[in-house]
C-alpha cells in the first residue's frame, strides 16, 4: 500500500474528496518551492502533483510552460527536483507526492536509477503525460514494480472501446482530463464530467480525480462533487508565476481545498 | 534485428512503430486515438489502388512530377572526380519536396473527413506547401512557426498569408521550429475532432515517420528508373546524398536503395559553426543522444538532465534539435553514414551551384552539395553520385546576402535583421 493508496482509505472512511494541487518543483526557485511545497498540507492539500519541468511541455498552457522555464531558468533539475521531495519528507512522511511530467529526463537518467531515487526521495506515484498505454514497458511497468504508483491520464477521447486498456496498468487513482485541450485553457463543466466519471467508474474501483480547466473554490466543489477529487495546477501556479507572497498562494489554495471538502 | 531475418531494411517499422529501439507513439492519452485511427486510415489508403491513382495525377499535374535528374557537367569537371548528378525537386510546385508528402497526408484527411488542417513549419517550406494544397481543397490552414523564424522568412511568411493560411507566430519556449511543434501539438489536443495535423518529416509519432517516407519515397523511386535512360540498363547510384533537418527528402531518396548493398547512403547534417562547439549546430546524430521528444525516441541535442537544447544553423530549414527515428535506426546498424557540413561550407557549394550550374539551391541542400564536394574529387569518374536537390534558394537570398555582405536594403525596400 503505498501513501496513495491510504490517502484514499483514509478520506473514503471520512466521506471527503481529495484535494490535488499542482506545483512546478523549483517555480520561482528551489528555497520558494520548497516553503510552498511544506505550506500546501496545511492549507488543505490531500496529494501533492509536484511539477518535474522539461523544456518542451507539450500538454500544457502557457501558465505552466513558464512556470517550466522559470524552475530550469533557476537551475532547477531532476536532482534538485529529487531534493525537494528528500527535503519535504523531514517534516511529513504521509502526504503522498505524485512527480508529473514528460519522460525525456527520466529516460535520460536511466529508468531503474530513476525508480530507485524516486523512491529513496519518497516519491508515491508518476504521472507521465507522454507515456501512454502503448509504451507501458518503457517505465509503468517498471515503476509499479518498484512500488511506485502509475497513474493513468483518461481523457474524453478514450472511449469505451479503449478505457480498459488505459486502467489495465493504472494504480493508485485515475486522473480524468476534463478537456479536450491543455491544461489552464478551457473550463471544465461539472455537467459534463459526471457522467464521464460514472462511466470510467463502472470499469474500475480505483479513485478518480477530475483535473484541467478547475481554477475557482466553486469549480473545485463542483466537480469534486461528482468525483472523487479534484485538481487544480494552474491557477495555483499562476499566482507564483505572478510573485505572489508565499503565504498568499497558501491562503489561496485553502480557498481551493476547502471548496472541494465541501462537496 | 526482425529486419535482418528477412534479409531487408525496408520492413520497418514494426507494429509498434519502432525501428529498432528509435520511434514509438509517446504522446498523450488525448492524442492516442486519433494516431489509431489515422494508422488505420493509412493502411487501408496504402492497399486502395484509388488512393494512388488520384496523388499521381496530382503528382503529375499539380507538382510537375517527375521531376529531372540531371547530370552537372560543369560541375563534374570542376570537381574532376565522380559523376555527379542532381535530383531536382525544387522544380516542383512550391519549390520544394515537402509538396510530395503534404499532397498525401491532405488527401487522407479528406478521406477522414477532417476540415482543418494544422501544421509547423521552420523554414516555411513546409507550410507553404500546406497552405498551398489546402487552398487548392478550400480547407482550412493554420501553419505554427517559430516567431524568429517569421522573421527571418518573412516572403514566405507573406506567401502563405497570400494562399489563406493564418500563421501563427509561436513564443512559447525560445520561438524555434521544436516549439512550432509543440504549439501544433497543443493545437491538435485542443481540436482533436476536426482536426489533421500536417506532420512536414519523417518524425512524430507513428505512423508520421513511416507515412511521410512512403510519400516522399517517389523521389528514389524515380531516380531507379531516371537513372538507367540516363547510364544504362540496371545501372544504380553508387552513392546517393541528401541533407538532413528532420530528414524527409533523404529518407524519401534513400529508402528505395536500402536494399541495394552496392549504394553508398550518406546523410548531411547541419554543422553550423562546427559540431565540436557546443550546441552551434544542429547535428543530431553526430552531437546528439536519444531520447524521447515529439512523440518518438531518436536522437536529440539535449543537456545531460534530459532538457533539450536547441540547433543552431544558417539554414532554418535543418534547424531542428532531432531527427527521424529511422534515420536514427539506419545510423545505428551501419546502413547508412551521417556526416556535418558546417554553414560555412553550404555556404561555398552553394555559390558553386549558381556560378557552375545556373541553380540558385536553398541552403538545405547546399549542406548536401557541400559534401559532394569533399568527396566527388577522391572518386573515380564512372562513380555515379545523386545528390538530392530537395528545394530552391528564392527563400535564403536574404540570408545569403548577408552573409556575403551584400546590401539588400537599397534594392528590395527593406532591412536584414
Amino acid at each position: 500500500m503505498t501513501r496513495i493508496d491510504a490517502k484514499f482509505a483514509e478520506l473514503s472512511a471520512a466521506s471527503k474528496k481529495a484535494f490535488v494541487a499542482y506545483v512546478m518543483a523549483g517555480d520561482p526557485d528551489f528555497d520558494t518551492s520548497l516553503e510552498i511545497v511544506k505550506g500546501l498540507p496545511a492549507a488543505g492539500v490531500d496529494i501533492i502533483e509536484l511539477g518535474l519541468p522539461f523544456t518542451d511541455p507539450m500538454a500544457d498552457g502557457p501558465t505552466i510552460q513558464l512556470a517550466g522555464q522559470r524552475a530550469l531558468e533557476a537551475g532547477m533539475t531532476l536532482d534538485r527536483t529529487l531534493e525537494l521531495a528528500t527535503k519535504f519528507r523531514e517534516t511529513d512522511d504521509s502526504t503522498p507526492i505524485v512527480m508529473m511530467g514528460y519522460y525525456n529526463p527520466i529516460y535520460s537518467r536511466g529508468v531503474e536509477n530513476f525508480l530507485d531515487q524516486a523512491k529513496a526521495a519518497g516519491i508515491d506515484g508518476l504521472i507521465i503525460v507522454d507515456l501512454p498505454p502503448e509504451e507501458d514497458e518503457e517505465l509503468c511497468i517498471p515503476a509499479q514494480k518498484a512500488g511506485l504508483n502509475f497513474i493513468r491520464l483518461a481523457t474524453p477521447t478514450t472511449d469505451d472501446q479503449r478505457l480498459p486498456k488505459v486502467l489495465q496498468n493504472t494504480s493508485g487513482f485515475v486522473y480524468y482530463v476534463s478537456i479536450t485541450g491543455i491544461t489552464g485553457a478551457a473550463e471544465a463543466q461539472s455537467g459534463d464530467v459526471g457522467p464521464e466519471v460514472a462511466r470510467i467508474k463502472s470499469k474500475t474501483d480505483l479513485p478518480i480525480v477530475v483535473g484541467f480547466g478547475i481554477n475557482t473554490p466553486d469549480k473545485a466543489q463542483n466537480i469534486a462533487s461528482v468525483a472523487d477529487g479534484a485538481v487544480v495546477g494552474s491557477a495555483i501556479v499562476s499566482k507564483i508565476g505572478a510573485g505572489e507572497p508565499v503565504a498568499d498562494v497558501l491562503a489561496f489554495v485553502k480557498t481551493l481545498a476547502d471548496g472541494a471538502h465541501a462537496a | 534485428m526482425a529486419d535482418d531475418l528477412f534479409n531487408s531494411f525496408m520492413n520497418g517499422p514494426d507494429e509498434r512503430g519502432r525501428f529498432g529501439i528509435f520511434g514509438g507513439r509517446f504522446v498523450s492519452e488525448t492524442l492516442m486515438p486519433l494516431i489509431l485511427s489515422l494508422e488505420e486510415e493509412y493502411n487501408k489508403a496504402k492497399d486502395d489502388p484509388t488512393f494512388w491513382a488520384e496523388m499521381d495525377d496530382l503528382w503529375k499535374h499539380y507538382v510537375g512530377r517527375p521531376s529531372p535528374l540531371y547530370f552537372a557537367e560543369r560541375l563534374t569537371d570542376h570537381l574532376g572526380g565522380a559523376k555527379v548528378y542532381m535530383k531536382r525537386d525544387e522544380l516542383n510546385h512550391t519549390g520544394a519536396h515537402k509538396v510530395n508528402n503534404v499532397l498525401g497526408q491532405i488527401i487522407l484527411a479528406r478521406r477522414m473527413g477532417k476540415t482543418r488542417i494544422i501544421a509547423e513549419t521552420g523554414a516555411g517550406q513546409h507550410g507553404v506547401a500546406t497552405a498551398t494544397v489546402c487552398a487548392k481543397f478550400g480547407l482550412k490552414c493554420v501553419v505554427y512557426m517559430g516567431a524568429h523564424d517569421v522573421q527571418r522568412q518573412a516572403p514566405n511568411v507573406f506567401r502563405m498569408r497570400l494562399l489563406g493560411a493564418e500563421v501563427i507566430p509561436v513564443t512559447s519556449g525560445r520561438g524555434t521550429l521544436k516549439d512550432a511543434m509543440n504549439d501544433a501539438l497543443r493545437d491538435w489536443v485542443t481540436n482533436v475532432r476536426d482536426t489533421f495535423y500536417c506532420i512536414g518529416t519523417v518524425a512524430g509519432p507513428h505512423p508520421y515517420p513511416a507515412m511521410v517516407r512512403d510519400f516522399q519515397s517517389i523521389i528514389g523511386k524515380e531516380v531507379r528508373w531516371q537513372l538507367p535512360e540516363l547510364e544504362g540498363e540496371g545501372r544504380l547510384p553508387d552513392t546517393v546524398i541528401a541533407a538532413i533537418g528532420g530528414g524527409s527528402n533523404a529518407m524519401g531518396l534513400f529508402y528505395p536503395f536500402l536494399d541495394d548493398a552496392s549504394v553508398r547512403i550518406i546523410g548531411v547534417e547541419a554543422g553550423g559553426k562546427g559540431v565540436d562547439e557546443k550546441m552551434q549546430h544542429c547535428a543530431s546524430l553526430t552531437g546528439g543522444r536519444p531520447g524521447v521528444l515529439h512523440g518518438n525516441r531518436t536522437y536529440l541535442l539535449q543537456d545531460e538532465d534530459g532538457q533539450i537544447q536547441e540547433g543552431f544553423s544558417i539554414s532554418a530549414g535543418l534547424d531542428y534539435p532531432g531527427i527521424g527515428p529511422e534515420h536514427a535506426w539506419l545510423n545505428d546498424i551501419g546502413r547508412a553514414e551521417y556526416v556535418s557540413i558546417t554553414d560555412k561550407e553550404a555556404l561555398e557549394a552553394f555559390q558553386v551551384s549558381c556560378a557552375l550550374e545556373g541553380i540558385i539551391p536553398a541552403l538545405e541542400p547546399s549542406h548536401a552539395l557541400a559534401h559532394v564536394m569533399k568527396i566527388a574529387p577522391e572518386l573515380p569518374k564512372d562513380h555515379v553520385i545523386v545528390m538530392n536537390m530537395c528545394g530552391r534558394g528564392d527563400k535564403d537570398i536574404f540570408t545569403v546576402a548577408r552573409h556575403l555582405g551584400f546590401d539588400m536594403s537599397d534594392t528590395e525596400g527593406r532591412d536584414m535583421d
